[in-house]
């Protein structure tokens, strides 16, 4: 067990060291001069160049990138010129308004994705069976940014039940802060909720036509018990499997809504921070994010482990 | 007369008759065709691009034509069947005429992403060991990336333009291509019939392109069709960005992007441009859905 | 003479498909008593175990119903049992051995958690009760460690060990019959034997009846007091192992018995295969179906279905040929046409 976990870290380092180069790659790549960008455009050439000294554009790319690698392992992920702060004091105080749609809308998708998936799964066939797969169908196909517009126009400007952009102040009241989150989170939740439902239908679909779950209707378990202790718990590994990715797909999605709801988080940072060229702060960015879906696939691949006793057997063979 | 029926029943050639008869229902297309949601699909799919192809003989509007007296107009007004936007623009030609740019970007990334990937993969799988070992690891350095952002950067690099948009969905989706061509290529690649081509001497392309290619040409189908939705909806929320299609070309997404500043006075455009992305999209999961079904009863996200 | 457990008596169970009918099972019947073990045999799809399934109705929803017939268990009407007792019927009153033992228990929850449940749920004991029985049971079927085995997994067994625990948790609510699904098919020629002489072991301590089904006859020929030979979801043939094996009367049987390898053989190495296939089940009715294979058929087997018929006592044959008034005499060239 403590094998895999460590042997799965290890695996993750190439794959953020490959991250942390094709970021300062693709970052150097951006057209603009990030001096001018911070200093304007009226800004003096000398000012400039001064500038550039500053932020180590003067030297070689090579040397850029070896101090940009050496910074990092020190833990230092760079400056926002634009900010004037440093590039973890912005995300630190941006990442709790992402994660706050992301996690409640996570959390929303789950528990009515799966719930509906299971109902769909032991009614196959039925009304309810095909009108949730169909709503799902739709789900995962939806244009989040256009759902956003719907919503907003329709819930804001035509209703005026909801507000439309920002997300409130704490000191109007927690509901405040609630009825800003309504919209976002709903939007960030359709393609999560409608994935779930899916995965968990077709899983939940195969599991209880198993053997295992005849033999246990053999033994005169009752229905409940072999459908949400059993079945469900021999479903779960594509259903785990497909969460890791929806977290790791929840930072496209916010990108997206941020934008449409102004929501000031981490989507709205980067965005702005690609249109100032703010080069440390994308990178930094970046690298925060990549090493979030690291560390979420880890955590995966390592519940993949105790929820399912024969993924050590497998791979591990001969361990009879 | 009964009886004489009865006994055929169990004849060699009422057997016959009825394997024939599964056999004929069990033909690929025949299944798509009983496949009622894939049909779904497949008309969606067939109208898109019919719309994408025959877009001038299907109106006489031109979709760049500024009339700025005939501004949000709202559909069938003055014979504008989907109404016009903020310049006075037919939104039906646009419509029609963004479909192309749509379909282009969505099937050109896909073709991209398809071509490289299927080789990266094919690589990877078949030669294993390290050179498996280096695609891999970059695929997932890639992987780690979200999507958009890394189209993002890559259009910030780029910049905007249709050939760039295509670059940027392409290079995006090479990962998982190559994932699911190397997953499928080692299951493949240790059937007998390979092991037998090896012992007579097959040499490694002619293994590879002839042999195991066309036995993961069916995940490959599926998966591309898929794809397609996906790019779909990449292009358009690029586009929404301001980052994809920009002006005097104009796709579905940029259009909806317009939208967006309109919403208040002409909420028409927003609404008509997002539909026709969801319908298109729908369609291509329907149909990807479809041939898995069909293809591979058992083969799973 | 023993009591009779359970009687089946012109069974009929069809699986509705998009292309058909299937006629799974279409006409079985038979006794068991208490005690006693009856085999069910025949080619594979000839209803067998769908036989066993329709017993604890548990057929797939919606595909497969019960369409005719009667099932008595200990005196009641199976098909008539409402959904709380089919709970307690399952388990507790039969308890069903499947085929394959790695895919017939939970592969995510241990051993001893599973025993526990099934003891939980049909017996009024405390958790720690239920552990100690399962404990107990597992010792008995000739588990090594069994403490240690409630701790498994069941991918960490071997086959044989699992059918064991399998077996164990059938015993354990001492049920008053047993199914076994082909208990053996699945292992290792050492350790078939080995099950088979638990699964008679136990018989003998709790009188149970048990139902086993198997295509192989030698099995059949152990353990058997009485045999079924099904064909094409029909009883073509039911008697006591003895008289079947010494006086064989249908066609088929005489065709099934041929098929089997005999050591004292004096042509080793061919054996007689009954020629053709067993007709497709949406095809069946109204006929013999047994007759396109068979060398003795004549016009009638073509045009009406044989019935069950008592030729001797405790003996019956569905065959046209073969009543009380004509004896069929095996190898006689068909004269009839």
């Amino acid at each position: 067990m403590l094998k895999t976990i460590l042997k799965r870290i290890l695996q993750s380092i190439p794959t953020l060291f490959i991250v942390v180069t094709l970021t300062f790659i693709l970052t150097r790549m951006i057209p603009g001069n990030p001096a001018k960008t911070i200093l304007g455009p009226q800004a003096s050439p000398d000012a400039i160049e001064k500038m550039e000294k500053e932020l180590g554009l003067d030297k070689s790319k090579a040397e850029q990138y070896i101090n940009y690698i050496g910074d990092i392992l020190h833990g230092d992920f760079g400056y926002s010129y634009v900010d004037k702060k440093p590039v973890t004091t912005a995300i630190a105080e941006r990442i709790p308004n992402t994660l706050l749609i992301a996690i409640t809308s996570l959390v929303i998708a789950v528990v009515i994705g799966v719930a509906i998936g299971v109902f769909s799964a032991l009614h196959q066939y039925s009304i309810l069976d095909y009108v949730f797969m169909i709503l799902a169908l739709v789900g995962v196909s939806m244009p989040i940014f256009w759902l956003g517009m719907m919503l907003v126009m329709q819930f804001s400007v035509n209703l005026g039940w909801l507000p439309a952009l920002g997300m409130g102040s704490i000191e109007n009241g927690i509901g405040d802060v609630v009825s800003h989150m309504i919209l976002p989170c709903f939007c960030l939740a359709t393609i999560p909720m409608a994935t779930f439902a899916r995965i968990t239908r077709s899983s939940m679909l195969e599991v209880v036509n198993s053997d295992s779950i005849k033999s246990l209707r053999a033994r005169g378990i009752k229905e409940s018990s072999i459908v949400w202790k059993h079945a469900l718990k021999n479903a779960l590994p594509p259903i785990v499997t497909v969460l890791g990715l929806q977290i790791a797909q929840a930072f496209t999605g916010a990108i997206l809504t941020e934008s449409i709801f102004s929501w000031p988080g981490m989507g709205t940072m980067i965005v702005n921070a690609i249109n100032n060229r703010d080069y440390q702060l994308i990178q930094g960015t970046v690298l925060f994010i990549a090493v979030v879906f690291v560390l979420v696939n880890l955590i995966v691949d390592i519940v993949y482990t105790l929820i399912n006793p024969r993924v050590n057997y497998e791979s591990g063979k001969g361990g009879n | 007369m009964e009886a004489k029926k009865q006994s055929e029943v169990l004849s060699v050639t009422a057997h016959e008759e009825m394997i024939k008869k599964e056999r004929r229902a069990n033909n690929v297309w025949n299944k798509l065709k009983r496949n009622k949601t894939a049909m779904i699909g497949l008309v969606i799919v067939v109208f898109m691009i019919f719309i994408a192809i025959f877009a001038p003989l299907l109106t006489s509007n031109d979709p760049d034509e500024i009339s700025p007296l005939n501004a949000f107009l709202l559909p069938g007004e003055d014979g504008h069947i989907f109404g016009t936007d903020e310049f006075g623009r037919d939104l039906f030609a646009r419509i029609l005429y963004g479909a192309r740019v749509s379909m282009i970007v969505a099937v050109g990334g896909t073709i991209v992403a398809g071509i490289i990937g299927i080789l990266l993969g094919l690589i990877a799988g078949y030669m294993g060991g390290i050179v498996d070992s280096i695609i891999m690891r970059i695929m997932d350095g890639l992987l780690a990336f979200p999507f958009v952002l890394l189209s993002i950067i890559l259009m910030t690099v780029l910049g905007s333009g249709i050939i760039n948009v295509i670059i940027a969905i392409g290079i995006g989706n090479i990962p998982s291509f190559a994932r699911v061509v190397r997953g499928e290529v080692h299951i493949v690649k240790n059937e007998e019939y390979c092991n037998a081509g090896r012992v007579i001497g097959v040499s490694n392309t002619r293994m590879l392109f002839s042999h195991i290619l066309p036995n993961t040409i069916s995940p490959i189908i599926v998966y591309a069709t898929l794809n397609i939705a996906g790019a779909i909806i990449s292009e358009a929320a690029l586009s929404f960005l301001g980052l994809g299609i920009a002006t005097p070309m104009s796709s579905w997404g940029s259009i909806l992007r317009q939208g967006k500043d309109c919403l208040n006075t002409a909420p028409h455009v927003a609404t008509i441009s997002g539909l026709f992305i969801l319908v298109t999209v729908l369609g291509f999961n329907l149909l990807g859905d479809g041939i898995r079904d069909v293809l591979d009863p058992k083969m799973k996200k | 003479m023993s009591e009779v457990l359970l009687t089946v008596k012109d069974l009929k169970t069809y699986f509705f498909l998009a292309s058909g009918v299937a006629k799974a099972v279409d006409g079985v019947s038979f006794t068991l008593k208490k005690g006693e073990t009856m085999g069910i045999v025949g080619e594979s799809g000839s209803g067998k175990s769908v036989t066993s399934s329709s017993i604890i109705r548990l057929l797939p929803p919606r595909t497969g119903k019960i369409v005719g017939g009667e099932i008595t268990f200990d005196g009641r009407d199976v098909l008539k049992l409402g959904k709380k007792e089919l709970l307690n019927f399952r388990g507790k009153d039969i308890a069903v051995i499947f085929q394959d033992p790695m895919t017939s228990l939970d592969p995510v929850f241990k051993i001893g958690n599973q025993m526990v449940e099934m003891i939980c749920a049909h017996q009024n004991v405390s958790k720690k009760e239920a552990w100690d029985i399962a404990v107990e049971a597992l010792k008995k079927v000739g588990i090594p460690q069994p403490e240690k085995r409630m701790e498994s997994y069941p991918h960490e067994l071997s086959g044989g060990m699992c059918q064991r625990v399998i077996i164990a948790m059938a015993v354990c609510c001492k049920p008053k019959m047993v199914i076994a699904d082909e208990p053996t098919t699945a292992l290792d020629v050492t350790v078939q034997a080995q099950v088979l002489d638990l699964l008679k072991e136990l018989q003998e301590e709790y009188n149970t009846s048990i139902l086993l089904i198997t295509h192989n006859l030698g099995v059949v020929w152990e353990m058997c007091d009485t045999v079924m030979v099904l064909y094409a979801g029909h009883t073509v043939e039911y008697a006591t192992t003895k008289e079947l094996y010494q006086k064989p009367l249908h066609p088929y049987t005489w065709g099934l018995l041929d098929s089997m390898p005999k050591l004292s053989e004096e042509k080793k190495g061919e054996l007689n295969a009954i020629p053709g296939a067993p007709p497709d089940l949406r095809l069946t009715g109204n006929c013999c179906n047994f007759y396109n294979r068979c060398p003795y058929a004549t016009e009638q087997c073509k045009q009406e279905e044989p019935p069950l018929v008592e030729v001797e006592e405790g003996h019956f044959v569905a065959c046209h040929r073969q009543n009380k008034e004509k004896t069929l005499v095996r190898g006689e060239v068909n004269q009839s046409e």
